[in-house]
């Protein structure tokens, strides 16, 4: 069959970290292509290739057998490459026609010409049904539009490849559901997609072929029709993946947190983020927070653990109020918090690993003293959590932290909680972008914690994540909690009906 | 395996850190010396050579003296470059260095010339402190400004060096002024940084009359030494350091973490200002041949040098040591340049050049840095 774009036996190497080590992907005319592998596997650095943000080391590129170099992203886009990013490049108070025709803008005597710019973005919205309207600033529309933004930006360029570099990431499961026609509708027309991700279901869903890398080696190119998930994590991961958590029954004991009546304002809106919000978590339980992103678990979770003041309301951890403890005081009486944006909150990145691994202890008299660290105890202590949670990086214990990669950033900021000792594990989003791998290792994580007699809060937005690991389910809904459910009889529609808004305990109806 | 060559040897140097950075701020001095020579040879073609030749001899060009000069005009830079750069290092811009300098050396000299009741070594150490934590009290108000309401520090910073100016001209005329020379008046003798030794290397012998003609240079610049090497402790070793450096990574983090992140914003800029003004005591602590303190509305250049010394230093403690020294070398030697037919404003602007140029040691230690990277991708080819 005929190849649009072949890259072959591409090599690539950073300081410490072989990314791409002789791989081969080709790319079939009309076909939609995943490109599955781990956290770390290579795949955004061979797709970062491909659009000509890197210089492979060895390695050649083929446009439809005919050899040709890309040395940046405008060779890329001549040659009919486009890509939509996983964080989106837009410019937010641009309407969306200025965001699409920016940098490739029609113009007469140094004036731009909107209309026609408009007229050709309508008809491309409209023929592959993409729903956006050109005159909306991107600032007011949803995630989702802007996604498909960045696709119009392909199309209005006439890209006949196109990169989607985990682009369900950031999509509720409605969105999703969505992109998923819209990429075969795509192919349909003749376009040829290349789908970076690490979600099975969605590969099984809308890809004809799957290439697959593990630690920059290329495992194979599989037929996704014939072959099963199981299958394609093992080729992903190296080993047998257990997709359904192994826990026993829990063993509720004391509470180890209590929130009574939490609310938390908005300082922008009179309308209240977390209302009147109560509930317990024993030691020996996870309990798990679920709803669909925004509905208040930010706010939760900023107010329990001190970074956002509350309004009213009261926070027991252990039997003592710490309401209006200091962050540093609720650390030292056991609350660990594995933060939703670990790089915003969870990790200095300009430090080094074995630095990021002290942050929450370096004052203790472990780390320092009279003032001085003790840097051979700092190392140390690193040493033994990237022993004991198989942290990887390219120069170990003295990596900056900024240069590993998601899932090995998460695993320093879970080593690091976990090693705090806390009785109460407040974990948020904590798989987030993480591939399957990462996700079964934190989840036994988790439930180790579980069993070890700790109580474990976890926010998250995956139903399977929530059915999977937790022992209580409490849905949040605009704030509030509408539901509390027992994930051994509940079902994944009961649970969509609650974190809809359409279905809540005992208040009725009546909002 | 293949043996250990020299040229392995030579690469592995290459790439080490330490020396992509100290080579990119040569390279920096070396260009901007070019840059400096081009204008010599603009403005006045004929001499351009021997004025070249000037400069790069700096404070040799007058023997000991010379040299002892340069230490003592580097020692304001020496701290007014740890002000900047570590404020940088902690994650702020600290532009008011110049006001905090002149409300130093203002608070140094009023207790130089009025506190004479206090005994010798007292009297500069209670002078230096008062500098010190004047300087400080000097930055604490951008400080909490930028903790507590989040106004940008070089807004702040900068409107404080025009308050701090003004203001220490008017005090220095309300309390300690010389009329006759517009200047102000000369500090006690037990206020004065004793010369700690360096009076018997630093001096030369006058031709005719045989007299002794000694440097300026005293005891401040072991002082100045002294607390850069204190403050790469303190950065670098300390609890205290790590949390500065963590607010000034990453202010979400540190907070995450439960570090008071608004005390150590706040303490950052204290410790800069204290840095800048100590740096104004031990310039103007020299006694009646030192320098003295202008009332002329004109922001300390002291203040503004520390900027480019921060920057060709990296920002490293230890580097702006050497960093100040090259700097007031350059500056002497540019002095030096009037005994030719150059006009005095181009000797300013060659200085200015050849700091400004010095400034982009960053930018080229970045260039040095991708060279070597493409250099080492192509060796991957092999």
């Amino acid at each position: 069959m005929e190849h649009i774009i072949e890259m072959l036996n591409i090599t690539k190497e950073f300081p410490g970290i072989l990314a791409n080590d002789n791989i081969t992907l080709q790319l079939r005319k009309g076909e939609i292509h995943a490109l599955l592998g781990e956290n770390g596997a290579g795949k955004s650095t061979l797709m970062s290739v491909l659009f000509g943000l890197y210089r492979p080391e060895k390695g050649t590129i083929k446009k439809e057998g005919r050899e040709v170099e890309i040395r940046n992203p405008n060779d890329a886009n001549n040659l009919g490459i486009g890509m939509v990013h996983q964080h989106f490049k837009l410019v937010h108070n641009f309407t969306v026609l200025e965001n699409i025709i920016l940098g490739a803008e029609t113009t007469a005597n140094g004036l731009l010409k909107m209309d026609e710019a408009r007229e050709k973005v309508v008809a491309l919205s409209d023929r592959y049904g993409l729903f956006v309207d050109p005159d909306l600033e991107i600032q007011d529309i949803t995630v989702g539009m802007q996604q498909r933004v960045e696709i119009l930006k392909m199309l209005y360029r006439d890209n006949e490849i196109l990169i989607f570099d985990e682009p369900t990431a950031v999509l509720t499961p409605q969105e999703i559901e969505e992109l998923m026609k819209i990429m075969k509708g795509l192919c349909s027309e003749g376009k040829s997609i290349l789908f970076i991700t690490h979600k099975l279901n969605e590969i099984k869903e809308v890809a004809d072929r799957c290439t697959v890398l593990r630690k920059g080696k290329l495992i194979g190119t599989i037929d996704v029709e014939s072959t099963s998930k199981e299958e394609m994590s093992e080729m992903m991961v190296g080993r047998k993946v257990e997709f359904a958590v192994e826990k026993g029954v829990a063993n509720p004991g004391e509470p180890a947190l209590e929130v009574r009546n939490l609310t938390v304002g908005d300082k922008h809106h009179a309308k209240k983020k977390v209302k009147d919000i109560s509930f317990i978590v024993r030691k020996g339980e996870i309990v798990c927070i679920a709803g669909i992103d925004g509905n208040g678990q930010s706010e939760l979770v900023y107010a329990l653990t001190g970074l956002l003041p509350i309004e009213e309301g009261q926070i027991l951890l252990d039997g003592n109020d710490i309401t209006h403890a200091t962050i540093r005081n609720r650390n030292k009486n056991g609350m660990s918090h594995i933060p939703e944006d670990r790089q915003k909150y969870g990790l200095i990145l300009d430090f080094n690993l074995a630095e990021n691994l002290v942050l929450k202890s370096y004052y203790t008299p472990e780390f320092q003293e009279r003032g001085f660290l003790k840097f051979d105890r700092i190392y140390e202590h690193a040493e033994s959590l990237i022993e004991q949670f198989d942290i990887r990086s390219g120069q170990g214990k003295t990596t900056p932290a900024r240069s590993m990669s998601g899932g090995n950033q998460q695993k320093a900021i879970l080593s690091r909680e976990i090693d705090l000792n806390p009785e109460i594990l407040i974990a948020v989003q904590p798989t987030r972008g993480l591939d399957v791998g990462a996700i079964e290792y934190i989840h036994k994580q988790l439930v180790e914690q579980r069993d070890a007699g700790k109580a474990v809060l976890l926010i998250s937005l995956e139903l399977e994540e929530v059915m999977n690991v937790s022992d209580r389910i409490l849905v949040i809904y605009e704030g509030e909690i509408v539901g509390d459910l027992d994930p051994q009889t509940t079902t994944f529609q009961e649970m969509g009906l609650y974190m809809a808004g359409s279905k809540r305990k005992d208040r009725g109806d009546a909002v | 395996m293949k043996p250990y060559t020299i040229k392995d040897r030579a690469n592995t140097l290459l790439r080490s850190t330490a020396f992509s950075h100290g080579s990119a701020s040569v390279i920096a001095i070396l260009s901007g010396l070019l840059f400096g020579f081009i204008i010599l040879l603009i403005s006045n073609p004929s001499q351009a050579f021997d004025g070249f030749i000037i400069i790069m001899k700096g404070g040799f060009s007058t023997g000991a003296k010379g040299i002892g000069q340069v230490l003592y005009f580097a020692t304001p830079l020496i701290l007014t470059g740890l002000s900047v750069g570590f404020a940088f290092k902690t994650g702020l811009f600290n532009i008011g260095a110049a006001g905090q300098f002149v409300m130093g050396s203002f608070t140094a000299i009023f207790i130089g010339v009025r506190w004479t009741f206090l005994p010798a070594p007292w009297h500069w150490i209670v002078a230096l402190i008062g500098a010190a934590a004047v300087g400080g009290l000097w930055a604490l108000i951008p400080g909490l400004l930028k903790a507590f309401f989040n106004v940008h520090e070089v807004i702040s910073t900068i409107m404080m060096n025009y308050i701090g100016m003004y203001l220490a001209n008017l005090l220095v005329k309300l309390t300690v002024y010389d009329s006759l020379k517009n200047l102000s008046m000369n500090t006690a003798e037990t206020a004065t940084l004793p010369k700690g030794g360096l009076d018997n290397i630093f001096y030369n012998i006058r031709g005719g009359s045989g007299t002794i003609d000694l440097s300026t240079v005293n005891s401040g610049i072991y002082i100045a030494i002294g607390i850069a090497i204190l403050m790469y402790i303190v950065l670098n070793k300390t609890t205290f350091g790590y949390e500065l450096k963590a607010c000034g990574f990453n202010q979400n983090a540190s907070r995450y973490a439960g570090i008071n992140e608004k005390r150590s914003v706040v303490l950052s800029m204290v410790i800069a200002g204290a840095l800048a003004g100590l740096g104004g005591g031990l310039l103007y602590l020299s006694g009646a041949n030192g320098r003295h303190l202008k009332v002329i509305d004109v922001l300390a250049m002291e203040g503004f040098n520390g900027i480019p010394v921060a920057l060709l230093g990296l920002s490293n403690p230890i580097g702006i040591i050497f960093s100040a020294i090259f700097i007031s070398y350059i500056t002497q030697g540019g002095n030096y340049l009037q005994s030719m037919d150059f006009v005095t404003e181009v000797i300013d602007i060659i200085i200015a050049c050849i700091i400004y140029f010095s400034a982009f040691a960053l930018i080229i230690r970045g260039i040095i840095a991708k060279i070597l990277k493409s250099r080492k991708s192509e060796e991957g080819d092999l």
